[in-house]
């Protein structure tokens, strides 16, 4: 009790921070519920005359044919280019070879390019590839645009890993993967989660190539959640139960990810 | 004729080169990848701006400088470099400090920190494209969060302050922080601190507690420790998020666009909004093009003085 | 030592493996899906793709209900629904382009009438329909201004699927009885009355301009009123000048209008705008007449709770806003396409197709009584007014001189500064001469 006690003005700034964070999923929770007839931005805030789930079984309803598409998509891409990223940023931080650094940067500079611009080209060449109309087009130019920023997370981690760990292992013999799967690989769970997550939401929400390089059958469900609005006329209700829809695999992750967090806090500084 | 004297010598040397580079073998695909996804096709942009691709017909023939020039000569372009610069500048150290912050009230020893640190990084889960409309209505001023905010006396036009602090005259608009990027910045910040935070916890994790408790033995206090212990070892990852953070200011599109658009007199407009307009829109291929390279140069601007600073502390 | 090489290579190799393994796998399920790259397939059905950014509410009822009764029709031949919707179009337009320019035509694609579907024709990605409207006789049952918009050099490009009218003046009636107010039928009116209503804390015009585009109409609106239907759109032939005094008083009575709107204008979409005029907070909205149904959906009663007037100056125009169907080059299984689009033509689809999106047909020889009552309205006003095409409805001018103009109308909304407004379109002129 008397610890509870001592951290009162860190409760009192973590329930003011958490309500503050909280405040767009209310307006989002409360316009879900509301019939579109009430929706306005004019009363945003108030309840629901009465609960009408009516918008998300319209939401459910047009997403979850393209919720698999998107598990397709999502789940190699993220693992893949987490295994890669992790590979490079160890080979890259403890087996520095000659123009390493110049490796690093270049890989590095590849996440600043903005996407928009880069759509033709990477249709024409997803295209002779033959991956044009596919997940595994999009699976493909989601690990290679998120490689950049795997191979930096993972770096930046295993720089607060002793070189001299490295070091002992390499005298009692292992190589570069010998090494790798027994020495830095199981201090890297709470790195992989890290980049898990990031991976996987972003992934999960992008839009641009979803749209541009799959075709009707093959679009994910972030593409689908756009065409719950109208040309004209939005549906707000609608459109915010689907977005809570479709990120519930995300927040989903977040808290069983959440395990591993602990794990690798209690591996870490947190002892009794 | 040599090489064929003895074949086991030449595996063997295969093999040894193998071993000895199998650090960059192992990179080199990614690096492969790369060079085309990335590096070619920034090459086709830059050969795209410099030509007459202004409509939907492909127009490669040689425009030299015309499309910058237009660009720079424009009043939305140059509103977008300042709210670049500024967004930019806030966005990172909005999410810095705060994921800093709050990975650290966390590591106190309280109840709940499941529930907490869950509802810090909810907001990353969602959509950019729909919490933009939920931050929308909840600066507009009429109806939003300015119905609490009044009974302090206090209501703000938020992103529909067209005022920019200080406002000096530069080229053809008035140079400072566009107030109106405010409301525009927290939406950011709300929506990227849970992954500051997460790379925190998980920095923080790898600080042997022996560490901190030797300092305080030391007779340090707790913000001592803090700065002078604690700080230093996360480095890297504060190295980490802010490349991380300058990529997604610099790129931010979905949030802002759905948010508030380019905003009243392109007080919140961006260069990738623009982008996408001009190519998308307007066809304008070759002024699309332009101002990606504008953008890729100003990464450079901010990027390339960081990774010498970084070498230097390494 | 051996181990590492191995170690290595499996790794290399499993970077190439997963590659090729997901692509081949993924052949498999494209079949299975059939996108648009396996149009035939075994069953012997036919799969044409549409393309639009009808995705949602009435819109995608009105797709859908014209597919299906193409389906009824041709049961071999089956349509795929590829609407995208999002950006105003402009993802679709992202991906109509990237489509295009990759060789991945949709067999049918909806476009703006007139430049916003002709500019696919500079790239030669259009076919001509002058066969499809011969067939079909329908030069006699489109109007020739709706015809004329979607042709280049005599070649018709287009199939016009629907009509909106934007210059319309949408107002709450119960403020203008409860204020003893009569519709305005001129600026004079219109700013007399909105003094009235500004003294009363009434907002007399709403507006919602996170879109600019919406500012754009109210100017459009004055430049129309200024004008008039002939002089306004020789303007987009890129000859006339657009520094005169008429133009300069049109920019004036915009400005004026701007004083008598909501402050937070430019935090609303053009529904929050709606809004505030269903609520009783504003008085009148110039709107396209989507607002029609908008207005219906918030359960307020036509000529009972809303009325509707022509913008002020304007009563002898129709303001056209018109979606049409475009026919890329390279498209496959020609025959079939070309049935689809002689069914979009076709009177029974045209019905069905506008009664349920809410707007009016492109065809005039089409029975109406089913339709709304503003609908029946504006339908008979089609036939007799004078059309014009709408700025802000993109037909007219390029996009990106539209665009242009957005961006000099949002610097004005906050500048007020009729010089720099002049000499933006004067600079975007050059875009109009091609």
């Amino acid at each position: 009790m008397p610890r509870v006690l001592a951290n009162t003005p860190v409760y009192f700034i973590l329930i003011v921070m958490s309500i503050i964070f909280v405040s767009p999923f209310y307006v989002l929770i409360v316009t879900a519920l509301k019939p579109f007839s009430e929706v306005s931005v004019l009363t945003m805030w108030s309840l629901p005359a009465n609960i009408n789930f009516s918008s998300f079984v319209q939401a459910i309803s047009e997403l979850a044919p393209n919720l698999w598409n998107s598990f397709k998509m999502v789940i190699p891409a993220t693992l893949i280019s987490a295994l890669l990223g992790s590979i490079n940023g160890y080979a890259l931080s403890k087996w520095k070879f000659k123009g390493s650094e110049v490796f690093f940067n270049f890989l590095l500079l590849g996440m600043f390019i903005p996407y928009q611009s880069i759509l033709i080209p990477l249709i024409q060449t997803i295209d002779s590839m033959g991956l044009y109309n596919t997940i595994t087009g999009l699976v493909l130019v989601h690990i290679v645009y998120g490689l950049p920023m795997t191979t930096l997370m993972f770096r930046n981690f295993y720089a607060t890993i002793p070189h001299a760990l490295i070091e002992a292992s390499q005298m009692d013999g292992a190589g570069f993967f010998k090494t790798y799967f027994k020495v830095v690989f199981p201090l890297s769970i709470t790195s992989f989660v890290v980049v898990g997550i990031w991976q996987f939401t972003n992934i999960w929400n992008e839009f641009l190539f979803a749209i541009t390089i799959t075709g009707h059958g093959q679009h994910p469900v972030m593409v689908a959640l756009q065409n719950l609005s109208g040309s004209q006329v939005v549906e707000w209700n609608v459109q915010m139960a689907g977005a809570l829809f479709a990120a519930i695999p995300t927040m989903l992750i977040y808290i069983l990810a959440g395990r591993f967090f602990i794990k690798g806090l209690l591996a870490g500084s947190v002892k009794g | 004729m040599n090489d064929h004297t003895d074949k086991k010598g030449v595996y063997e040397r295969f093999k040894s080169f193998m071993v000895r580079n199998i650090s960059l073998l192992v990179v080199l695909p990614s690096i492969i990848f790369v060079s085309v996804f990335v590096y070619v096709f920034i090459g086709w942009t830059g050969l795209v701006s410099f030509s007459n691709w202004n409509s939907i017909a492909p127009d490669l023939s040689f425009n030299g400088l015309q499309n910058y020039i237009q660009l720079f000569q424009s009043f939305r372009f140059q509103s977008d470099i300042r709210n670049m610069i500024f967004f930019s500048l806030l966005f990172i150290l909005g999410v810095t400090l705060m994921g800093q912050f709050l990975a650290i009230l966390l590591e106190q020893n309280i109840r709940g920190k499941w529930l907490f640190r869950n509802i810090f990084m909810f907001p990353m889960a969602m959509s950019f494209v729909v919490t933009g409309v939920a931050w929308r209505w909840i600066f507009n001023p009429e109806s939003g969060v300015n119905i609490f905010l009044q009974k302090f006396g206090v209501s703000p036009g938020w992103y529909t302050d067209t005022t920019i602090l200080p406002g000096w005259s530069l080229f053809k608009i008035e140079f400072g922080l566009p107030i109106g990027l405010i409301a525009v910045l927290i939406a950011a910040i709300w929506q990227m601190t849970g992954f500051s935070l997460a790379m925190y916890m998980a920095g923080l994790s790898g600080i042997p507690q022996e560490v901190r408790e030797a300092a305080l033995m030391d007779g340090a206090s707790k913000w001592k420790t803090y700065t002078k212990v604690i700080l230093p070892q996360l480095k890297p990852i504060t190295y980490g998020i802010v490349l991380m953070m300058l990529q997604i200011s610099l790129k931010i599109f979905d949030l802002v666009y759905t948010m508030t658009g380019s905003g009243p007199n392109f007080v919140t407009d961006m260069p990738a909004i623009y982008m996408y307009e001009a190519t998308f829109k307007s066809n304008f291929y070759a002024e699309g093009a332009a101002i990606s390279i504008v953008m890729l140069f100003m990464v450079m601007v901010f990027v390339i003085p960081y990774m010498f600073r970084r070498k230097e502390d390494a | 030592m051996k181990l590492k090489l191995i170690y290595a290579s499996s790794v290399l190799l499993l970077f190439v493996l997963l590659l090729t393994a997901c692509g081949s796998d993924e052949s498999n399920s494209a079949n299975q899906n059939d996108n648009s790259d396996s149009e035939n397939n075994g069953s012997g059905t036919t799969e044409l793709e549409i393309l639009s950014w009808w995705t949602s509410g009435g819109e995608a009822e009105a797709l859908n209900a014209v597919i299906d009764g193409f389906g009824e029709e041709e049961p071999n031949i089956e349509i795929v629904n590829a609407a995208v919707a999002g950006g105003g179009g402009s993802n679709s337009q992202a991906v109509l382009s990237s489509r295009l320019q990759g060789g991945e035509p949709p067999a049918v694609f909806q476009a703006q009438g007139g430049f916003d579907l002709l500019r696919w024709q500079e790239g030669d990605y259009l076919q001509s329909l002058n066969d499809l409207y011969e067939e079909n006789g329908w030069r006699d049952v489109f109007p020739e201004t709706i015809i004329d918009m979607n042709t280049i050099d005599g070649e018709i490009y287009g199939i016009p699927m629907n009509v909106h009218r934007n210059n319309m003046i949408w107002y709450n009636k119960k403020i203008f009885d409860d204020n003893g107010i009569e519709p305005p039928k001129t600026f004079a009116d219109f700013f007399e009355i909105a003094d009235t209503l500004q003294s009363k804390g009434i907002i007399p015009l709403a507006l919602g301009d996170q879109n600019p585009r919406w500012s754009t109409l109210l100017f459009e609106m004055a430049l129309l009123n200024e004008l008039g239907a002939e002089d306004f759109s020789a303007l987009w032939t890129g000859n006339e000048d657009f520094d005169t005094a008429k133009i300069r008083s049109a920019v004036n009575t915009f400005s004026r209008m701007l004083d008598y709107t909501n402050e937070n204008h430019s935090s609303l979409d053009w529904q929050d705008a709606a809004d505030l005029v269903a609520s009783d907070e504003a008085a009148m909205l110039i709107m396209g007449d989507w607002a029609s149904g908008f207005f219906m959906s918030r359960d307020l009663v036509a000529n009972e709770d809303f009325g509707w007037v022509a913008a002020p100056g304007t009563e002898d125009i129709f303001n056209i806003v018109n979606d049409s169907m475009g026919y890329p080059t390279g498209v496959e299984n020609a025959e079939e396409a070309e049935g689809f689009l002689a069914y979009l033509g076709s009177a029974e689809a045209q019905a069905e197709f506008n009664q349920l999106k809410g707007s009016i047909p492109a065809r005039t020889d089409i029975d109406v009584s089913d339709f709304s009552e503003y609908s029946q309205s504006a339908a008979e006003d089609f036939k007799n007014l004078e059309l014009n095409l709408s700025l802000a409805g993109g037909s007219p001018v390029p996009a990106g001189f539209l665009s242009r103009v957005d961006d000099a109308i949002n610097t004005f909304v906050t500048q007020r500064d009729p010089d720099m407004l002049i000499n933006s379109l004067e600079e975007a002129k050059s875009l109009l001469q091609e």
